[in-house]
C-alpha cells in the first residue's frame, strides 16, 4: 500500500460552507503515519480550519520538506495542489511560489529536524522576507523515519528510546522565531484542537510568515515516561498564555468580553483574531514581554502556548519590494517584455 | 621602414597595468570605446584580483583591424601605472615593443631591457600640479595617460571628447576635469615623444556593433524573455548579471507613477535558496532564474536533481571560474561542463547551452527559458568569466515584437475542465514531454509535486514497474530535448579533412584566429561549434566523417571530450585534446602549435 484515496461518501446532512463544500472536500489522502500520531491531529485541525474559512482548495499551496512531518500535506485538501521539495528546504520552494503568485496561500508543513537542524537557515531566512504564508513546525523532538535520533528540539536531559540522554540544549522555533522579528508565533499542542484550529486560521489570515510551534507527539519514539514531548508531559505542563478566537471578516464578534479580559488584532483580510486572557496578564503585542514570559515558563519546564506574539504592521515579502498588486504569473508578456523599440534605446549607451 | 610600421596600423596589444580600486577601469574604458567609436575593432580583457583595493590590475586592449576576438597573446605597449609590477610588465613586452610609465620618478635603471623602448611621462608630477586632492589627483592620473596614449597612438581627440562628455557629463566640472587631465597627458606626448611604429586610423570596420558583457547581454535576455522572479546569491564572475537585470527591471518594469514592479529580486541567504526559490516560482509558473559560478552549483546540486526528477522549469545561468574548490575566482575556465550535465545524484542529465560571446549570452538566456518550459527541467546556461564580465564587440541582438515565449505544455482551466482525470506525468504525446498543471487555476489539476519516487500520476510509489515508467520517460524527454536545443556550428575547411577541430563557448574567437592562421600554411581544417548539450545527431556525424577529431576547450581534464565519448558513439582513441587551463581566456598561437603538432604527429604514425 502506498497511496489510498478516501472515499467520498456525500450524505444529505452534511454540513456545508460558503463555497458549499462539505469537510469532507478538505481531507486528503488517508495518513500513513504511525496510529495515534501528534501530526495526524494536526492534519484535522487544518482540514477544520480550511474548511471553516471556506478557502478555496485550488487557491491553497501546500508545501513541505522531508520527514514524518512533511508527507502530511497529501492528508489534507486533496484539491490543493502540493509540494514536497527537500530536507530544510520547504522555505526557499515557498519564496518562490510566493513572490511568483501572491494570491496563492500556502501553508508549509515542517518538522523538527527539517526546520531546526537541516533547514534552520532557510527558517530564519523566510520569516525575515516575512514571506506570506502559514507555517506549521509539528515538533516531537525525534527523527521518526531514521528511527528515533534526537532532533535539535530534544530537550536536556530527555531520554531517548535507546537509553541515550540529550545533553545539548535546545533550539526553540518559539524563541528563534521572536528573536528574527517573526510577525505572527504561536504555540499549541496536537491534542487541542479547540485552541489549535483558531490559530491556523488566524495564522492563514494573517500577511506574513504566521509560524505555529504544535507540540505533536511521537507515538512510537519519543512518548515514554522520560520525554518532555510526550502526551502525557505536554498535557501536564501545557500552559495557554491566552485564548484565541478568530472572527472572520464581515461577521461580528458575537461573544460578549469582560472589560480588560479581551483584546481584537484586526488582520489585512479584514477578519480579527479576539485575545481573551487565561488568568494572567499577557499582551501579545509586546515582542520582549513575551520573550520574557515564555522564558519564565520554560523555566519552570512548562509550555506557554497561544498566539504569543503578532505584528501587523510589518509589511510582507511583496510590500518589501513593491510589487503590483496582481499575481507575477498573471501578466501577460506585453507586460513584462518592454519590445523592439526599447532595445535601441537600451543599446544606444553600448555604441 | 614604413612598409612594417604600415602594417602595424590598427593591428597591436596594449596592456595597462594598475592598482585595482583607483578608478582606472572608467579611463580603460574610455580608453578603448574611443578605438571602437573610430571604427576599428577591439577586444578588451580585464584582469582583475579577488580584492577591494591595493593589489595589481591589468586591463588589456587588442586591436585588431581583422577583427579577431581573442586574447592576443602579446604585448605590444605595456603602459606600467603600478610600481609593483614593474618588473613583471617589463617582461612581458613582446621584443621591439614599448613600455610607458610615470617617470615622475625616473627608474630606467630597473626598466633597462635592449629589444623594449621605455617611454616616461610625469604623470604624477603633471596631475599633482594641476589638481587638488589625493583621490582627484590619482584618478586624474589615469585621465593623463589616456590623453598620452591618444598623442602616441593618434586617437581623434574629438572622439575622446565627445565619450566623456556622454561618461561624466552628468556631473558638472567632472567633464572639464577630465579633459583637462587628458590634455596634459596629451599635449606633454606630443610635445616630447616620438610617434609610435603602431597607431590606429580610422576605418569602417565595426558595422552596427555594440561593445557589451556577457553577463550585461544575458540579463537583457531575461528581461525580454519575461523572467519575474530572479533569486541569487552574490558570487564573482556571475554578481554584475542580476545587477543588471535589476537596473533593466528598474527602468523598464516599474509603474512610472506608482513605483510599483513588476519583477521580484530576491537575494538570497545561500545558493541553496536561490534555486529553491527559483524551483519554487517556475512550479508556481512565473519564468525564474539564477546566476551563479562554479561552487554555487556545487551547493545547488541537490535542488537540481529535484527540478530534473519532479520535472519543474528553471535556468541557471553559470559563469564559470577557475576551479577547483574556491580556485581562482576572477579568472576564466571552462571547468563545469560535467558538473553541470549531470549534477545532483541519481541519473540526471541536464540541458546546457554554450554561448560564444555576448551576443550568444543574449540568444540564449531567451532560448534557455523556451527549452526550460517547454522540457520542463532545469537549462544551464554555461558562459565564462572571459564572455561574462568582458566587453566584447558583437552584432546588437535584435528583437521580434511578434515573438511569445514557448511556455511549454501548461493546462488551462478550460482544457483541466474537460479532463477527465488528471495525470501529470503521462507521456500523453510520445515524446517524452508530460502535460503539467499550474497551482491556483483550477483543482481538477491538483498533484502532489515530489522528489520522491512517483508513478504517472503523480502518486507516491516503491513500485518497481511504476518508477521505471517514470525514469524511461525521463529518458524519452532527453532524446525530445535532443531535437529542440540550438544546433552546432558546422565550418567546412573548403577541401574535405580528415582531421576535424570541436570546440565550445569562449575557445571560438582563437580557434577561428588560427584557423586563418593555418590556412595559410593550407591547413585549415573542418570546425564544429558545439552549442548545447544534449549532442543532436550533427555532433555524432561530425564525429564519424573524420578519422580524427581535436576537441578544443578550457579545462585539464578534457571535460568536453569526455562527455563525447560518453554520449556519442566514437572510438576514443580518435578524439584528442587541446586545452588551456591557467585561468587566461584563450589565444590562437598556442592553438596554431598544438594543432600542427597533432598533424605531424598524424601524418608520422
Amino acid at each position: 500500500m502506498t497511496w489510498i484515496k478516501k472515499p467520498q461518501v456525500d450524505y444529505p446532512g452534511l454540513a456545508k460552507n460558503a463555497l458549499g463544500l462539505t469537510r469532507r472536500d478538505y481531507e486528503g489522502t488517508v495518513s500513513t503515519l504511525c496510529a495515534g500520531c501528534g501530526h495526524d491531529s494536526v492534519t484535522a485541525a487544518v482540514v477544520q480550519a480550511c474548511w471553516e474559512l471556506a478557502l478555496a482548495p485550488h487557491r491553497l499551496a501546500k508545501m513541505s520538506g522531508i520527514g514524518c512531518s512533511s508527507k502530511t500535506p497529501a492528508y489534507f485538501v486533496s484539491g490543493a495542489h502540493g509540494l514536497n521539495g527537500v530536507h530544510g528546504r520547504m522555505p526557499s520552494l515557498a519564496t518562490g511560489a510566493a513572490a511568483a503568485n501572491r494570491a496563492m496561500q500556502i501553508i508549509g508543513v515542517s518538522g523538527d529536524g527539517d526546520s531546526l537542524s537541516i533547514g534552520l537557515g532557510q527558517f530564519c531566512h523566510a520569516m525575515r522576507r516575512n514571506v506570506n504564508m502559514l507555517y506549521l513546525i509539528e515538533n516531537n523532538g525525534v527523527y521518526g523515519l531514521t528511527k528515533g535520533q534526537f532532533s535539535a528540539s530534544a530537550d536536556v536531559g530527555s531520554k531517548a528510546k535507546r537509553g541515550e540522554i540529550n545533553m545539548q540544549p535546545p533550539i526553540d522555533p518559539v524563541l528563534t522565531a521572536l528573536a528574527q522579528g517573526a510577525s505572527f508565533v504561536a504555540r499549541s499542542f496536537s491534542g487541542d484542537k479547540a485552541q489549535l484550529v483558531p490559530l491556523i486560521k488566524a495564522g492563514l489570515s494573517h500577511q506574513g510568515f504566521a509560524l505555529i510551534d504544535v507540540l505533536s507527539p511521537c507515538v512510537t519514539f519519543n512518548d515514554h515516561e522520560d520525554s518532555t514531548k510526550s502526551y502525557a508531559y505536554t498535557r501536564q505542563y501545557y500552559h495557554p498564555a491566552v485564548h484565541t478566537d478568530f472572527v472572520p471578516p464581515a461577521e461580528e464578534i458575537r461573544a460578549r468580553y469582560d472589560e480588560g479580559e479581551a483584546m481584537s488584532v484586526d488582520l489585512h483580510d479584514g477578519s480579527r483574531i479576539v485575545l481573551r486572557k487565561a488568568g494572567e496578564g499577557y499582551d501579545p503585542t509586546d515582542r520582549d514581554a513575551a520573550f520574557v514570559r515564555i522564558r519564565e515558563r520554560m523555566r519552570a519546564g512548562e509550555w506557554l502556548t497561544g498566539l504569543l506574539y503578532v505584528n501587523t504592521e510589518r509589511e510582507d515579502m511583496h510590500g518589501l519590494n513593491h510589487s503590483i498588486p496582481e499575481p507575477l504569473v498573471s501578466l501577460p508578456h506585453e507586460a513584462l517584455c518592454p519590445g523592439a523599440a526599447a532595445l535601441e534605446q537600451i543599446l544606444a549607451r553600448h555604441r | 621602414m614604413p612598409g612594417a610600421a604600415q602594417e602595424r596600423l590598427n593591428e597591436f596589444t596594449l596592456k595597462v597595468a594598475n592598482v585595482n580600486g583607483t578608478g582606472s577601469a572608467s579611463a580603460n574604458t574610455l580608453l578603448m570605446k574611443s578605438i571602437f567609436r573610430m571604427g576599428v575593432p577591439v577586444v578588451g580583457k580585464n584582469y582583475f584580483p579577488s580584492n577591494i583595493q591595493g593589489l595589481p590590475t591589468w586591463f588589456e586592449i587588442r586591436v585588431s583591424g581583422q577583427g579577431y576576438r581573442a586574447r592576443s597573446g602579446r604585448v605590444d605597449l605595456a603602459v606600467a601605472m603600478n610600481p609593483q609590477t614593474y618588473a613583471q610588465d617589463l617582461a612581458e613586452v613582446s621584443p621591439g615593443g614599448y613600455l610607458l610609465y610615470d617617470s615622475t620618478w625616473p627608474r630606467s635603471h630597473v626598466l633597462a631591457r635592449e629589444d623594449v623602448t621605455v617611454l616616461g611621462v610625469p604623470f604624477a608630477e603633471l596631475c599633482n600640479g594641476a589638481f587638488d586632492g589625493a583621490r582627484t589627483r590619482i584618478l586624474m592620473k589615469n585621465m593623463a595617460y589616456v590623453g598620452a596614449l591618444a598623442a602616441l597612438l593618434d586617437l581623434e581627440m574629438e572622439v575622446v571628447e565627445e565619450l566623456a562628455q556622454a561618461t561624466f557629463g552628468k556631473k558638472a566640472g567632472l567633464v572639464e576635469a577630465n579633459m583637462k587631465a587628458i590634455h596634459l597627458g596629451y599635449d606633454y606626448a606630443r610635445e616630447r615623444l616620438e610617434p609610435l611604429p603602431f597607431r590606429i586610423a580610422q576605418m569602417d570596420a565595426t558595422g552596427n556593433a555594440i561593445m557589451m558583457d556577457g553577463n550585461t547581454a544575458a540579463a537583457l535576455g531575461c528581461l525580454y524573455a519575461g523572467a519575474s522572479v530572479g533569486a541569487w546569491y552574490p558570487i564573482t564572475p556571475s554578481t554584475s548579471l542580476m545587477d543588471a537585470f535589476r537596473a533593466y527591471c528598474a527602468r523598464w518594469r516599474a509603474d512610472p507613477e506608482t513605483s510599483e514592479r513588476r519583477y521580484c529580486v530576491v537575494q538570497a541567504e545561500d545558493e541553496l535558496a536561490a534555486i529553491g526559490i527559483v524551483l519554487g516560482a517556475g512550479w508556481a509558473g512565473a519564468r525564474a532564474f539564477t546566476p551563479t559560478s562554479g561552487p554555487g552549483i556545487s551547493l545547488m546540486s541537490e535542488f537540481i536533481g529535484y527540478g530534473y526528477f519532479a520535472e519543474i522549469p528553471a535556468v541557471i545561468f553559470d559563469v564559470q571560474r577557475v576551479g577547483p574548490s574556491t580556485g581562482m575566482p576572477t579568472r576564466t575556465q571552462q571547468c563545469d561542463i560535467l558538473t553541470c550535465a549531470y549534477a545532483s545524484h541519481g541519473d540526471t542529465r541536464h540541458p546546457l547551452l554554450f554561448p560564444a560571446d555576448p551576443a550568444e549570452c543574449f540568444e540564449m538566456a531567451v532560448a534557455a527559458f523556451d527549452l526550460a518550459e517547454r522540457l520542463q527541467t532545469p537549462v544551464f546556461v554555461l558562459s565564462d568569466l572571459d564572455i561574462g564580465m568582458n566587453d566584447w564587440m558583437v552584432p546588437p541582438p535584435t528583437w521580434d515584437d511578434s515573438r511569445r515565449p514557448d511556455r511549454g505544455k501548461v493546462l488551462t482551466a478550460a482544457q483541466l475542465e474537460q479532463i477527465g482525470t488528471f495525470r501529470r506525468y503521462d507521456d500523453v504525446d510520445g515524446d517524452g514531454i508530460p502535460w503539467r498543471s499550474l497551482p491556483g487555476v483550477h483543482s481538477r489539476g491538483a498533484y502532489f509535486t515530489r522528489g520522491s519516487g512517483h508513478n504517472a500520476a503523480g502518486q507516491y510509489t516503491e513500485d518497481a514497474a511504476e518508477y521505471r515508467e517514470v525514469v524511461d520517460r525521463l529518458r524519452r524527454k532527453w532524446a525530445t530535448a535532443a531535437t529542440l536545443v540550438p544546433a552546432p556550428v558546422l565550418q567546412r575547411a573548403g577541401r574535405p579533412t580528415s582531421v576535424g577541430l570541436i570546440s565550445i563557448g569562449s575557445c571560438d574567437g582563437a580557434v577561428q584566429e588560427a584557423q586563418d592562421r593555418l590556412g595559410t600554411e593550407g591547413l585549415r581544417l573542418d570546425y564544429l561549434r558545439i552549442r548545447a548539450f544534449p549532442f543532436n545527431a550533427d555532433v555524432q556525424a561530425f564525429l564519424d566523417s573524420h578519422e580524427r577529431v581535436l576537441v578544443v576547450e578550457q579545462n585539464r581534464d578534457a571535460q568536453l571530450r569526455t562527455l563525447l565519448l560518453s554520449e556519442c558513439s566514437v572510438d576514443g582513441r580518435k578524439v584528442e585534446s587541446i586545452l588551456s587551463y591557467d585561468g587566461l581566456p584563450m589565444s590562437a598561437e598556442p592553438l596554431v602549435a598544438a594543432v600542427r603538432e597533432h598533424l605531424r604527429r598524424g601524418a608520422a604514425a
